[in-house]
């Protein structure tokens, strides 16, 4: 079993949308048709996202860490989406658990929307039609591209490789370790969803000192006393070896 | 959530069609047993079968702008194994084709009508429990995952198709106004009850999410700061029904006291003085308490992911 999924790192996210514009980017211009918008350089912008880029203040000031939160569609390995679907456009794919709206069924009553904790359910309100984040499912495949670009247009856009595509069934891939490394974790565990994509934690990176080791312990010199001192004509050790 | 009025039309609607027909039927149960008054086919049960597909199909109308395609409404009968709007789209036509047959056989004075009828009540019930089910499936939708939703969609579409039938009764139905109006109190204050309840309940709910679930990080001090953008966005729009809580008390009291006491009062007073008008008032207001019960129902219901929309920035 496959189970393709993103990890996303917020020890390293820098909250810089470059994953929300080229995961739009490379979504509006897909065969599925145009992630609509309305008012974009007007009042009231609005439009159709697979991704968004949250920031979120932890603690209070002045001791704040700022958490940027990329979140897109999670694709749960028991999405509560799929199931209420009366159409079954709203599916799960048994090949790689890349959770899809076939758009050409879709009747657009935003029931899986309801049906989703994580709000990440878009309506295109041109279309009518549900729009969610596909993985990249038009790109992860292509064989036309190079193997290294076939990924979802966000992670290959993020600059600080905060994203990673994998799959998490596989012991050994990238993902797999830094899940089981960095202590990765799933969105709200508490409705039973098993969320595929993942989030690795904030890391502070510490170093830690103790008193007794800024001075050695068995210095020598407090062991001993001080060395005696040689004089001022004494040859010193450049004196031998310079010439 | 935001409410949404083709869904309040389609649920209110079909409800009063459903107890207008479970009332049709009791009563030629009842003629049968020498219990009731035997009523004339045309009159009585055609058209109160008419009356009652008229409200179905209103509703189903209204359905219709529920959805973003409706031409493609036909898919949805999909997926009836994993999805209870699937079975509510299947079952409202049948109960609707059950009502027609039920209705035509009287109006043609066919007989054997006690069959298909029951078949209707059949139907009838399981559509009540499909559209609940619709709503007390969502599990994290914590205000509607409870039986008690199912039963007060139940008890709620029982009281006013009676008191509908009640009033109907008195216009063309002899000798029963009485045991329709008495139905009608006992499903009221039944529903009533049921209704309260889920009001207590839902007051004492405590969210299983939080922003420290939501977002993954352990610390009692989390606060949006940006949503991802500055207009708004299907999330923004579809799951908050507005800004403050005052209108949602005003519509629990206004739901309240217009579904229940005062269609109550005009029930039993209608009955007393056989007075239509009054039956027909007390329908009409306790339709409209039940569109404010259905705007509550929707607006009380709050939506975790509504935790990733706080703050604009």
């Amino acid at each position: 079993m496959t189970q393709l999924a993103l990890v996303i790192d917020l020890n390293v996210c820098v909250g810089c949308h470059a994953c929300v514009t080229s995961c739009k980017e490379w979504n509006t211009s897909g065969e599925a048709g145009c992630l609509s918008d309305d008012n974009p350089y007007d009042r009231d912008p609005t439009g159709t996202f697979l991704n968004r880029v949250q920031t979120f203040e932890v603690g209070e000031y002045p001791n704040t860490q700022t958490v940027h939160f990329p979140k897109s569609c999670l694709h749960c390995e028991d999405p509560p989406c799929v199931p209420v679907c009366p159409t079954g456009a709203s599916y799960k794919r048994a090949e790689d658990g890349i959770v899809l709206v076939d758009y050409d069924k879709c009747i657009g009553c935003k029931y899986c929307a309801w049906a989703c904790p994580y709000g990440v359910r878009e309506m295109d309100e041109h279309q009518k039609v549900m729009k969610k984040c596909t993985l990249c499912v038009d790109r992860v495949y292509d064989g036309n591209l190079p193997e290294a670009q076939r990924k979802p247009a966000c992670v290959l856009a993020c600059p600080t490789s905060a994203r990673l595509y994998g799959d998490i069934h596989d012991p050994e891939s990238a993902v797999s370790k830094a899940i089981r490394d960095n202590g990765g974790y799933q969105l709200m565990p508490e409705w039973g969803t098993q969320p595929a994509n993942h989030y690795l934690p904030r890391r502070k990176t510490e170093i830690r000192i103790h008193r007794d080791e800024l001075q050695r312990a068995d210095n020598p010199l407090k062991i001993d006393g001080l060395l005696p001192k040689p004089g001022v004509k004494a040859p010193a050790l450049d004196d031998v070896t310079s010439w | 959530m935001r409410p949404a009025f083709s869904v309040i039309l389609l649920t209110t609607l079909i409800g009063v069609g459903q107890g207008l027909f479970l009332a049709l039927y009791a009563a030629e149960l009842g003629a049968m047993f020498d219990l009731l008054p035997v009523q004339d086919g045309r009159r009585f049960f055609a058209a109160g079968d008419a009356l009652a597909l008229a409200f179905l199909t209103a509703g189903l109308l209204a359905s219709f702008f529920h959805l973003g395609r409706p031409e493609r409404a036909w898919r949805s009968a999909a997926m009836w194994r994993t999805s209870w709007l699937s079975r509510e789209v299947i079952v409202l036509p049948a109960f609707m084709a059950a009502v027609f047959g039920h209705g035509v056989s009287h109006y043609f004075g066919l007989g054997g009508t006690l069959m298909p009828g029951a078949l209707g009540v059949l139907l009838c019930l399981v559509l009540f429990v499909c559209t609940g089910m619709i709503y007390a499936c969502l599990k994290f939708l914590q205000e509607w995952a409870t039986p008690l939703t199912v039963v007060n969609y139940i008890l709620l579409g029982c009281a006013s198709g009676f008191t509908f039938a009640t009033a109907f009764a008195a216009a063309a139905g002899p000798g029963l106004t009485e045991t329709f109006g008495r139905c009608a109190v006992a499903f009221t204050l039944a529903a009533l009850c049921t209704r309260v309840a889920s009001l207590v309940r839902n007051a004492r709910i405590k969210p299983r999410s939080s922003l420290q679930t939501a977002i993954g990080v352990k610390h009692p001090r989390i606060a949006q700061k940006a949503e991802g953008f500055m207009g708004g966005s299907f999330n923004t729009r579809e799951f908050f029904y507005g800004k403050e809580a005052s209108p949602l008390r005003a519509v629990k009291w206004g739901f309240l006291v217009l579904t229940f006491p005062v269609p109550l009062a005009l029930l039993l007073a209608g009955m007393v003085i056989a007075a239509a008008p009054l039956l027909a008032a007390a329908f009409a207001i306790q339709y409209l308490g039940l569109i404010a019960e259905r705007w509550f129902f929707f607006a009380q219901a709050s939506h975790p992911q509504n935790l990733y929309y706080q703050a604009i920035s």
